[in-house]
């Protein structure tokens, strides 16, 4: 039994914790109570007038069609950059698993693209990509495609899916390497034994004890996808064209700041909070008891 | 049912490194063979070639007829048992063992008979064979990963350190279940272990491994009886071999060991060795109390342990303070301080070079 160690009660403990609580007010607490407030708000768009009103904000948004739009693109968007990312991870960490020689060199190359800011990665895509100076539209247009995201919708969203999924690889990469390394090294050695090939023992043995690693990286790309994508779908397309970019934190961005519309706005947020929490009941209660193995 | 044939293995890792210096061994069909050795004397490294684990730098490696240097481990015949025992902890105990035979492409009922068969041999209950490996003890997985090997019916078992995970009893009651096992299986056997009483018990033969080098092969008996270097008496047997200093008197008849005590080795047969320093090695349970006299080592007792069934009594003598272990049978009323006479039979008495660490013949 491991004895109960008793402190004299002090001030001490409480300073060390105040400036991290302070921040947590001012930063989070304050404002999410302000947005929580103002989706109850009417204002008009110089801020003259406020009226109190209820949920009709929230009412107004569900009746909304350009609303479930967005909700529907950003489910698409969301699974398309999780899955695409996790498994461009979950490959190169299967391969920089194997590699022997120079495989610190790998690692780091891999981990590389996480430091970039989001808006720096999104003006990095905006000049690969950009139809009248990018490279790429100038290689497509010799395999006789022509690319203008500026135009197409499809295309616009192809390419934010692309370049979110691109920033988010090495974070994923890098649990996935971990979680890899931490298999024991007979256990393939035994299934080698036991005649599986290199296809199969990843399939029956490798990928199911990095499902943990999996599980816990889905909620956290899904988060990602939906609310840290911001900077690179406002440098890269700024939600167009007509809206196919746009997915709900965009929204929350365009009607509230340009379009004024603080309280709806408010409203789409409170919304999106309702989501987060939701995804992080689910982290807690399937990752934080996942089954341990061994 | 096979062989296993090594002709002239070595191992070079890619960094120089050399783990094996070139192993001649040929494993009879239904042989038990045990390596056994110091920790990084390379008898791991040794059973992963043979295994397919490790890549062979050189020699030929032969399981029955084939030479296997180059044949993928699922495709050699064997089966591992290792020594943190691999389960797949996300597959049932049942699964664990299907897996294999799944891959060779055996029916459903077959693969059942086979599981429910190995499981019967083993004691795993049906309500076990359901459970995941986290839900048995250390003992039981063992079981399980014994089982795993035996339902692919394969031609040699391969144990790497098996039992070395498990609580000093349950190691006494798995050793007697794995002699038993393969005794009545008749599958030949190679067993990696570090533990010299395993290795006594289990093999048929032993080889001792030591730096790379096959320091000794043979029965049991044999090493314990005629150890062929200083490496292997010292190894083998415990509490180890005493181990004395001395030196062959000028006629080559007798070898001097303390002060006015020498021993008679009888017709001269070591006269080439005359005026030379040798190892004189005599085991703690070959020394006799006896009564004072003229031959007899003066041993102060400095600790005494009693085990029950022998007493162990640890010593010193001569000038220079040389420690002697004595084993006694029985219990021996023996206190610390005192001075015991010992003297050891001419029989039980192992010469060595002290250059060559080589045994010397006489």
């Amino acid at each position: 039994m491991l004895k109960r160690v008793h402190f004299e009660p002090s001030l001490l403990p409480y300073l060390l914790v105040l400036p991290q609580i302070v921040i947590t007010i001012v930063f989070f607490v304050w404002p999410a109570s302000q947005a929580l407030y103002q989706s109850l708000l009417v204002e008009d768009a110089f801020g003259l007038s406020t009226q109190f009103v209820w949920f009709e904000n929230f009412e107004e948004l569900f009746a909304d069609p350009h609303y479930w739009d967005a909700f529907q693109r950003t489910f698409l968007f969301s699974f398309l950059v999780a899955a695409l990312s996790m498994a461009s991870a979950l490959l190169l960490a299967a391969m920089a698993d194997r590699v022997i020689k120079g495989s610190g060199f790998y690692r780091t190359m891999l981990i590389w693209p996480y430091a970039v800011a989001p808006a720096a990665a999104g003006a990095l895509w905006f000049f690969i990509f950009d139809p009248t100076l990018g490279v790429m539209p100038y290689i497509l247009q010799f395999f006789g495609y022509e690319w203008n995201h500026k135009i197409y919708g499809n295309e616009a969203m192809a390419l934010v899916i692309f370049s979110a999924a691109w920033k988010q690889i090495a974070y994923n990469f890098l649990f996935f390497l971990a979680g890899l390394q931490s298999i024991p090294k007979s256990l393939i050695e035994a299934a080698a034994i036991d005649g599986a090939g290199p296809g199969r023992r990843f399939w029956t043995i490798i990928f199911p004890l990095v499902s943990p690693t999996t599980f816990f990286l889905l909620v956290v790309n899904v988060v990602y996808a939906f609310f840290e994508t911001f900077g690179i779908i406002d440098a890269l397309t700024s939600g167009g064209p007509a809206n196919a970019t746009q997915i709900l934190v965009y929204k929350v961005y365009n009607d509230g700041f340009v379009g004024l519309d603080l309280g709806g706005s408010a409203a789409q947020s409170v919304i999106l909070m309702g989501i987060v929490i939701g995804l992080t009941v689910v982290q807690f209660r399937f990752v934080e008891k996942k089954v341990s193995y061994q | 049912m096979a062989s296993v044939t090594l002709d002239n293995i070595q191992k070079t890792y890619p960094n120089g490194f050399k783990a094996i210096h070139g192993v001649d061994v040929e494993v009879k069909d239904g042989e038990f063979l045990v390596l056994v050795g110091p920790s990084g004397c390379g008898k791991s490294t040794l059973l992963r070639m043979v295994a397919g684990l490790e890549t062979v730098t050189d020699g030929s490696l032969k399981i029955g007829e084939r030479e296997v240097n180059n044949v993928e481990p699922s495709k050699r015949d064997i089966a591992m048992v290792f020594q943190n025992y691999a389960l797949y902890p996300h597959m049932s105990v049942y699964a664990n063992m299907a897996y294999g035979l799944k891959i060779m492409g055996l029916g459903k009922a077959e693969i059942d008979e086979r599981v429910k068969n190995a499981a019967s041999i083993l004691e795993l209950t049906e309500e076990q064979l359901e459970r995941k490996p986290r839900e048995l003890s250390g003992g039981q997985r063992q079981r399980v990963a014994m089982g795993r090997a035996i339902v692919r019916k394969p031609s040699v078992f391969l144990f790497d350190e098996p039992l070395s995970n498990l609580d000093a009893k349950l190691r006494v009651q798995m050793r007697v279940e794995i002699k038993r096992l393969q005794e009545s299986l008749g599958i030949t056997s190679i067993y990696v272990t570090h533990d010299q009483v395993e290795a006594m018990t289990l093999g048929h033969r032993l080889m001792v491994l030591n730096g790379g080098n096959v320091e000794q092969l043979g029965t049991p008996l044999e090493l314990y009886e005629k150890p062929a270097s200083l490496f292997v008496a010292q190894f083998i047997g415990s509490p180890a071999m005493n181990i004395v200093d001395t030196k062959m008197h000028e006629n080559g008849n007798e070898v001097t060991i303390a002060q006015n005590v020498s021993l008679a080795l009888g017709g001269g047969r070591l006269k080439d060795r005359a005026g030379q320093a040798l190892k004189l090695g005599v085991r703690p349970e070959h020394l006799v109390i006896s009564e004072e006299g003229a031959n007899t080592l003066p041993l102060i007792v400095t600790l005494v342990e009693h085990l029950g069934a022998d007493t162990l009594i640890h010593g010193h003598f001569g000038d220079d303070k040389t420690d002697l272990t004595v084993r006694c049978s029985g219990t021996q009323s023996v206190k610390v301080g005192e001075k015991l006479p010992i003297t050891a039979s001419l029989d039980h008495i192992h010469l060595f070079d002290p250059a060559t660490e080589k045994r010397i013949e006489f």
